[in-house]
């Protein structure tokens, strides 16, 4: 090994406490864009091996009652390969260890067991018997959430007949890996399960014989969905159907793809932002490392090394930093991909993991960190090597202070001695003080940035639950009925208030763009459900417009007053132009509202009710549950209490695990920065600060000298990181707004606070390490440095 | 013992060489027109007091700076024309160096520090003969700062020598050591330039040491103030400080 070389490595081991610190800042940047990539790649993957492993159809529809001969009609169409009608149906389970009715999706198996299309996989059990009308198999989350295993037996209410089902088998379906219920915003595997029965079975319950009410289509390769859709539509409308959608209209399928969406906006919002950091940190990091080396690099050339070979081997020492922030960044990135993925499949119920990460985000991820490096060492190499050798080996010139403000402040505050020692080296070197602000600001950056979601989703949920839903729960009925049907729920055991609602599939069309969208129907009266404004205030829907979300309006361009085509997917379907009046804000969710009094004109109707929203007193609910499960008209109790309880819980053990992972970014960057801005200051200062001691300075009064530059940066540093938190903040929020959740842009203090809180001691804690190192520095030596 | 040999050609020539730091106020001039010529096998005390331009001049020689008018010529090469990596490459073939503040890698031990230069000379000697002659035998494989003073400056003694150079340049190498190591390392740099025959200029502000030279220049403010050449000179042990 030559002698340059040993001396690269030696050098590298001696300055491995600095160079590890560069290296883990550089690895959060691997780590982000790996596991960004990494989980989408592995989610994406895992999804399309499921769906082709278990036939996932590619188009949908649902109608009232079609005759089953119409199936074969729909097999006929031009881009249709297979077909597979079915029964599916909403009921409600009266469950032994649940107080509150349940609810289910009743899907009917066809004769010959397995389906063609959609295939549900068993996971234990059998399927059910065909002719046993009381068998049925059960989705495995819901089963597993009641300790259902094969022979266990459970109350459903079927067409208004409550009946004694036996579990025959557990299965997961491609339709349910988000199992979510009906009107529900998050898969609840207690209230909500899939059930699978035979098809005379279910056609018997639901008054269904020789008929079907739902159907999923497969296309032929290459086969377009439009007109397959529009064909089927056409088919079904006579039927009732409810408007034919793709998969992207599938529940399930879109509620994936929303966090699908949502991940792959965080990947190209977050890696860029640390790798930004992190090019940032390194970058004068190197620069300050190897302006200390100045002299070697002298002697180098002094010696008759040539130009670039001394930039090779400073370049190679910097090469050194960032292959280790590398392959720690890769190893981390693996490992938390592997963890972040195992608990999404959990979540969406995923019977196995297809685990990739595309060799591209390793090498795009490798390059980056690598150049990262490289370009902050070049341009601190470049600065040193090219000076003449006399000039390097000379110390650098005792740097030129001058009297300025800071003096004339220090005089007028009576400053003491060593703290103008720290204000003339900030103004002295304001660029390096600049850097070191940037880097603490940027860690508190990270950190509002995170936290932020947790008021964000404060925000969202008080605006779904406790502005717009107000009410304790919401009565699905199986169809339309008249106003009675309040009256009738009104007089239920225990109801403090009930408000009849209607709500309906509709197809919004502005110019070429076509939206299925569900339209609720609220009378001026209601006090439960309320629609927000823009601003956030509870609003009446003018006669005879719509309401539709601001979000929604600014994506397809309209603005209050302009007309929208509104086709009503349910008898009678007809078309008709409205005028959009009221641009609301809903957080979650994207649902168009109209008074009730203008619907049922255009409709030429009584006015009808599907839902009924209620408020119920705490005391009588068991009766009231009972009643509910007594009423065949009722098809699915919402409870929005507990949804809202429930969505707190998840939200809050998912959203932990995402700001953890960023909590430790920005702890890193801290650590990184500070560290090593103190352990150059101490390096560069070491000969001053022994000088201190030798005039009679205790440790301490030396130790503030370096330790005081640092807190006082880092003191400056927290406004900008809120600053610049919130900026990023509502980078994020933007990205990660989709049609199912706008995030609202709003920093509480407490975010603030901690993530200020969380900085300054990191920053404290890496300081203090190194102050140990300056107690410990023996003032002869240090004395004896030539300057 | 070659001696001291008395070719044609010197192997360092200036004319009018002057040198300026800074500008303005801050404007200092290090040398003001200095003509020499050092020759072959030559052994050369620089004297003059603090801040009459040794450094500078000496820097300039060796091409670690450049002046800021006159000419500078190697042999028959004139190092004012040449080009960085010209300058490069006479400096590792050529040129040996040993400073006061012995400016050696401290991540390297004393024979790595050697071979640093022996790796990438031309003709060397090995590390190990290096260290000898610069009275170093043992204590190859300590670290700098495990060194003393006078041992730290013999290993840039045998830095400076082992690429087997035609010319050594010393500043001040026995500034930072007592009169005793001082003298070990003195003896090393005679025993090499009668042994090698390695023109060599020793930079001083200590008058005791020009006995040992063949001959003496005197700078002073930036001039040459005045050459004497020793009839007789003396052994290193002899001179004391
Ligand atoms: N880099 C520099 N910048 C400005 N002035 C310098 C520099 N180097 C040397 N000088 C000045 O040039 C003069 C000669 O310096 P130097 O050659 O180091 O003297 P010597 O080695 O004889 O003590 C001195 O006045 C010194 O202050
Ligand atoms: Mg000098």
């Amino acid at each position: 090994m030559s002698a340059i070389t040993r001396k690269l490595l030696r050098d590298l081991r001696r300055i491995w406490a600095q160079s590890l610190a560069i290296a883990l800042v550089l690895a959060c940047g691997v780590t982000v864009l790996i596991v960004s990539h990494g989980s989408i790649s592995t989610l994406t993957g895992t999804r399309d091996a499921y769906y082709e492993r278990q036939r996932f159809a590619d188009v949908f529809a649902s109608a009232t009652r079609a005759p089953e001969r119409l199936g074969e009609q729909i097999g006929a169409l031009d881009g249709v390969s297979q077909v597979e009608t079915r029964i599916a149906r909403h009921v409600v389970l009266d469950m032994e260890d649940m107080a509150e009715p349940g609810m289910a999706l009743v899907k009917s198996l066809p004769d010959s067991g397995e389906p063609a299309l959609n295939i549900p996989l068993l996971r234990s059990g059998a399927l059910p018997d065909p002719l046993e009308p009381d068998e049925v198999a059960v989705s495995e989350p819901f089963a597993e959430a009641h300790g259902l295993i094969p022979g266990d037996r459970f109350r459903a209410i079927l067409g208004g007949q409550a009946r004694d089902l036996r579990v025959s088998g557990t299965m997961l379906s491609p339709e349910h890996i988000y199992s979510i219920g009906p009107g529900a915003i998050m898969p609840d595997d207690r209230r909500f399960g899939v059930i699978w029965m035979g098809r005379p079975a279910a056609a018997a319950a639901f008054d269904l014989d020789g008929a079907f009410n739902d159907v999923a289509v497969a296309l032929t390769p290459g086969a377009r969905a439009e007109p397959v859709i529009a064909a089927l539509d056409e088919l079904l409308a006579r039927y009732g159907g409810t408007g034919a959608h793709g998969r992207e209209g599938q529940v399930s399928h879109a509620m994936l793809q929303h966090e699908l969406d949502q991940f792959a906006a965080l990947a190209v919002i977050m890696p860029p932002v640390f790798f930004l950091v992190s090019a940032f940190l390194v970058n004068m990091v190197l620069s300050r490392l190897i302006a200390q080396e100045r002299q070697q690099i002298g002697l180098l050339k002094a010696v008759g090394y040539s130009t670039g070979r001394v930039a090779a081997h400073y370049l190679m020492m910097s090469a050194g930093i960032g292959v280790a922030g590398v392959a720690i960044g890769w190893g981390a990135g693996v490992l938390l991909t592997g963890g972040i993925t195992a608990m999404l499949a959990e979540f969406f119920r995923f019977p196995f993991l297809v685990r990739q990460i595309s060799p591209a985000a390793f090498a795009l991820s490798g390059a980056l960190a690598v150049a990262t490096v490289l370009l902050g060492a070049l341009r601190a190499v470049w600065g040193s090597v090219r000076l003449r050798p006399a000039v390097a080996m000379s110390p650098p010139a005792p740097a030129k202070f001058s009297r300025g403000a800071v003096d004339r402040l220090g005089a007028a505050l009576r400053l003491r001695q060593t703290t103008m020692m720290i204000l003339r080296s900030i103004t002295r070197w304001p660029g390096r003080a600049a850097v070191t602000l940037f880097g603490v600001s940027a860690s508190v950056a990270v950190l509002v940035a995170s936290f932020f979601f947790f008021d964000a989703i404060e925000v969202m949920l008080d605006e779904m639950f406790n502005q717009s839903n107000r009410q304790h729960m919401t009565l699905r009925l199986s169809e339309p009925r008249g106003d009675a049907a309040t009256l009738a729920a009104a007089a239920l055991p225990g109801v403090l208030r009930a408000e009849g609602a209607f709500s309906m599939p509709v197809r919004l069309s502005v110019g070429p763009r076509e939206e299925l969208m569900r339209m609720e129907a609220r009378g001026d009266d209601a006090e439960l459900l309320r629609v927000l404004d823009a601003d956030g205030r509870s609003v009446d829907i003018p006669t005879g417009g719509i309401a539709i979300p601001e979000r929604m309006a600014a994506e397809l361009g309209l603005s209050v007053g302009a007309r929208v085509t509104v086709e009503f997917l349910a008898p009678p379907r007809e078309t008709h132009a409205l005028p959009v009046t009221t641009l609301t804000r809903q957080s979650l969710g994207e649902e168009i509202y109209i008074d009730a009094g203008t619907l049922f004109g255009l409709m030429r109707q009584a006015p009808q009710v599907n839902r009924i929203n209620l408020m119920v007193d705490d005391a009588a609910l068991g009766d009231f549950y009972r009643a509910v499960t007594d009423t065949p008209a009722i098809s699915g109790v919402m409870l929005v209490t507990e949804t809202r309880d429930q969505f707190n819980a998840q939200i809050e053990e998912n959203l932990f695990t995402m700001v953890f992972f960023y909590a430790t970014l920005g702890i890193l960057i801290t650590v990184g920065v500070t560290y090593n801005a103190a352990r150059i200051q101490l390096s560069e200062r070491a000969h001053e600060l022994a000088s201190l001691r030798v005039l009679g300075f205790t440790r301490g009064e030396v130790a503030y000298v370096l330790v005081g530059e640092l807190a006082l940066l880092s003191l400056l540093a927290v406004p900008v990181g809120w600053w610049l938190g919130y900026g990023f903040a509502a980078l994020t929020a933007q990205g990660l707004s989709t049609e199912f959740a706008e995030i609202p842009l709003v920093v509480s203090r407490a975010t603030y606070g901690w993530a200020t809180l969380i900085v300054l001691a990191a920053a404290a804690g890496s300081v203090l390490a190194v102050r140990r190192r300056l107690d410990r520095i023996d003032i002869v030596t240090a004395l004896k440095q030539k300057e | 013992m070659i001696g001291r040999m008395m070719s044609g050609l010197p192997v360092f020539r200036t004319e009018g060489v002057t040198k300026v730091y800074g500008s303005g106020a801050a404007r200092v001039q290090a040398l003001r027109g200095v003509d020499l010529a050092l020759d072959e096998g030559e052994m050369v005390v620089l004297l003059g007091q603090s801040g009459s331009g040794k450094s500078t001049l000496m820097n300039i020689l060796g091409a670690l700076d450049t002046p800021t008018a006159g000419r500078v010529f190697f042999r028959d090469r004139e190092l004012t024309r040449a080009s960085d990596a010209a300058l490069t490459s006479f400096r590792r073939d050529h040129v040996g160096f040993v400073f006061q503040f012995y400016n050696l890698v401290p991540s390297l031990t004393a024979r790595e520090n050697v071979a640093l230069v022996t790796e990438i000379a031309a003709k060397p000697m090995r590390p190990e003969e290096a260290l000898e002659r610069a009275g170093l035998p043992d204590r190859m494989d300590h670290f700098p700062a495990e060194l003393s003073g006078g041992e730290q400056q013999r290993v840039a003694i045998a830095r400076a020598i082992a690429k087997r150079p035609d010319v050594l340049l010393c500043d001040e190498p026995t500034g930072a050591l007592d009169s005793k190591t001082g003298v070990r390392v003195l003896e090393a740099l005679v025993d090499i330039n009668a042994e090698l025959g390695t023109a060599t200029t020793l930079i001083t502000h200590n008058v005791a040491i020009r006995k040992i030279a063949h001959r003496v220049i005197f700078l002073a403010d930036g001039r040459v103030a005045d050459v004497v050449e020793n009839a007789e000179r003396l052994a290193p042990s002899e001179v004391s400080w």
